[in-house]
């Protein structure tokens, strides 16, 4: 009984085990280590000479750090018959056009069937995420038909607005704006005269900048890897990620700007996740699936 | 605008109340209008019309024909290939979906105690791998099949094989080493959401718990921490069924196309060989159709499984 009242009033944690703890620690630093080793190994492939890239028995570590691969990869930039400047634009307007459109859109629509109760509202939320449980590529053939039909082959538009509506973006927008958005604070508002636009863009949005930015980055992430497509044939409208494939394809001597381009191209969707986690993780806590 | 809520009167049908609510709300159809039409666009309509050109004969020039479940008939009984595939669509799915679902748990769960900056690092460094792009052709350099690729080199210095293994060109390697990446790469989406969700767990739960007789960190587990946090164990569920099945390019980018002797070759192979490279697009909608069934049927299987956690 003592037991019981000293763990209420002092708020330890509860039930652990020194044993459960020590094999809780070895299988997190064991999985740790797969996932982590691969990834050091790109970063310290990238810095490696060619002499260490092909010498036998292959070392783990690098001995004599260099940064000539990622001087090789700009040199390869420079003299590809599409100019790399090309590439890279492709992939940033593609990402950012794609993402605000996302943002906007999926905000708009949410906050409708999040905040408004009309006919019909329920079941489209249902339709979208019913589309949660299936892979875009399944659609990937019949879509193209769709794109022929509208003359979006071989256009910018092929990839930035199938990107406007995704249906993570709603879905997570809606949940977040259903628990973080206090139904008394609209109903103030309206009754202020506030048009439910105006309602929309200056009270809900600012409300809920965690899952803006959760938005944002998925939609990023998502668009900033897109390698080659089926929609685009035209060398100069071809994205970042496939141009760096090129450079793979090119064999032996190109294995250290390969190297150097992977770090390049994981370095951005890093660095965006690591400023903005702790807003994602919040966005995620509103995530859950209740039917 | 008049926000009088509308209410069902008696001299009004339910067809004309549906109309007065829909006049009514003019303007959340406005705000939902621009997404609704591009997600109508290219995600219900292309289901739809996979369904409509499965049983068609079609090849993107001519008019088709219609051919009813001669398209379905050939896939099941007279495409050798496509057994194989289903075969390793599943077996992908089934250890890929699983295992990625449980470690994502088990190290949210793992790391949920932990001081918050060490549990942020601990974050990044699960997450990274399946937000970095191709960042898995790593491996493809790790398990290179000349003795310069670390894991052959490695292993014929230690004496432990004495001819270097063509691991991504090797049928019997090549699939469970696909898996291995596919489950490197999966930790996404549904990974955040259950740090989110233990995050949620309001504490003094697991205080009554320790007062009604919990003993250890298992029971907790199942009595408190998962029951508590359903919503996202299903949300998470369904993110990584359908990552499990969308490892296709992974596999591609790894093993080539097709992989050697189809031994990694999946459904969403088959329909890329058909639809984007033979465009018989009655053929592989027919696949996709398959494949969409597959995927809708396992995400609503595992839902009703979960719903039975904690009880």
């Amino acid at each position: 009984m003592s037991r019981k009242l000293r763990t209420r009033n002092h708020k330890v944690v509860l039930n652990r085990s020194a044993g459960g703890d020590t094999g809780i620690t070895i299988v997190l630093t064991l999985l740790g280590a797969f996932m982590f080793l691969p990834m050091l190994y790109v970063v310290l492939q990238s810095l490696k000479p060619l002499d260490e890239l092909w010498m036998f028995p292959p070392r783990f570590i690098v001995r004599h750090p260099t940064f000539k691969n990622y001087r090789d990869l700009f040199t390869l930039m420079n003299t590809s018959w599409v100019p790399f400047s090309r590439y890279i634009f492709n992939t940033v307007f593609t990402s950012v056009v794609g993402t605000c459109g996302n943002l906007f859109f999926s905000s708009l629509a949410a906050y409708a069937m999040a905040k408004i109760k009309f006919p019909g509202g329920k079941t489209m939320f249902k339709t979208v995420r019913t589309s949660l449980m299936f892979h875009s590529t399944v659609t990937a053939i019949t879509s193209f038909i769709i794109m022929s039909a509208l003359h979006w082959v071989d256009t910018y538009w092929a990839i930035i607005v199938p990107a406007w509506a995704t249906s993570l973006g709603l879905y997570l927008m809606k949940q977040f704006m259903e628990t973080n958005v206090s139904d008394a604070v609209l109903e103030s508002a309206r009754l202020d005269g506030a048009s439910e636009l105006r309602t929309f863009w200056v009270i809900a949005m600012p409300m809920v900048k965690p899952a803006w930015l959760t938005l944002i980055i998925y939609s990023f992430q998502d668009l900033w890897k897109k390698g080659s497509s089926i929609y685009i044939h035209s060398e100069q409208l071809k994205s970042f990620n496939y141009a760096i494939g090129q450079i793979m394809a090119g064999g032996i001597k190109r294995a250290g700007a390969h190297a150097a381009s992977m770090v390049i191209m994981m370095l951005v969707p890093i660095m965006v996740f690591v400023i903005s986690q702790s807003n994602v993780i919040e966005t995620m806590g509103s995530s859950g699936m209740k039917d | 605008m008049s926000k009088k809520k509308a209410v069902i009167r008696s001299d009004m049908t339910k067809a004309q109340w549906t109309w007065k609510e829909i006049k009514r709300n003019k303007v959340a159809y406005f705000m939902v209008a621009p997404y609704m039409i591009i997600f109508t666009l290219f995600t219900v309509i292309p289901v739809l019309l996979s369904i409509v050109v499965s049983f068609t004969d079609f090849n993107l020039l001519e008019v088709p024909d219609f051919v009813f479940l001669d398209n379905y008939i050939r896939l099941f009984l007279d495409d050798d290939i496509f057994v194989i595939a289903c075969k390793n669509t599943l077996i992908f799915a089934i250890i890929v979906g699983p295992a990625s679902y449980l470690m994502s748990l088990l190290v949210a769960w793992f790391i949920n105690e932990l001081p918050p900056k060490i549990r942020a690092a601990v974050t990044l460094v699960f997450y990274s791998p399946s937000i970095s792009g191709q960042v898995y052709l790593i491996w493809g350099t790790l398990f290179s099949s000349d003795s310069y690729g670390w894991v052959n080199g490695t292993l014929l210095n230690l004496g432990l094989i004495t001819k270097e293994i063509h691991w991504f060109k090797d049928a019997s390697y090549v699939m469970p080493l696909c898996i291995v990446v596919a489950i490197w790469t999966s930790l996404g989406t549904s990974f955040l959401s259950f740090i989110a969700g233990l995050q949620g767990i309001d504490h003094s739960m697991y205080e009554a718990g320790a007062v009604d007789g919990v003993k250890n960190r298992w029971q907790e587990l199942w009595y408190i921490t998962l029951p508590s946090m359903r919503p996202q164990l299903m949300f998470g569920a369904i993110m990584s069924i359908t990552a499990a099945f969308g490892f296709g390019g992974v596999v591609t980018d790894l093993a080539g196309f097709p992989s050697v002797d189809y031994a990694a070759h999946t459904i969403m192979h088959h329909l890329d060989d058909y639809g984007g490279i033979r465009f018989e697009v009655g053929y592989s909608s027919a696949i996709a159709v398959v494949l969409f069934a597959i995927m809708i049927g396992s995400n609503m299987l595992v839902k009703k499984m979960l719903s039975k956690v904690g009880s």
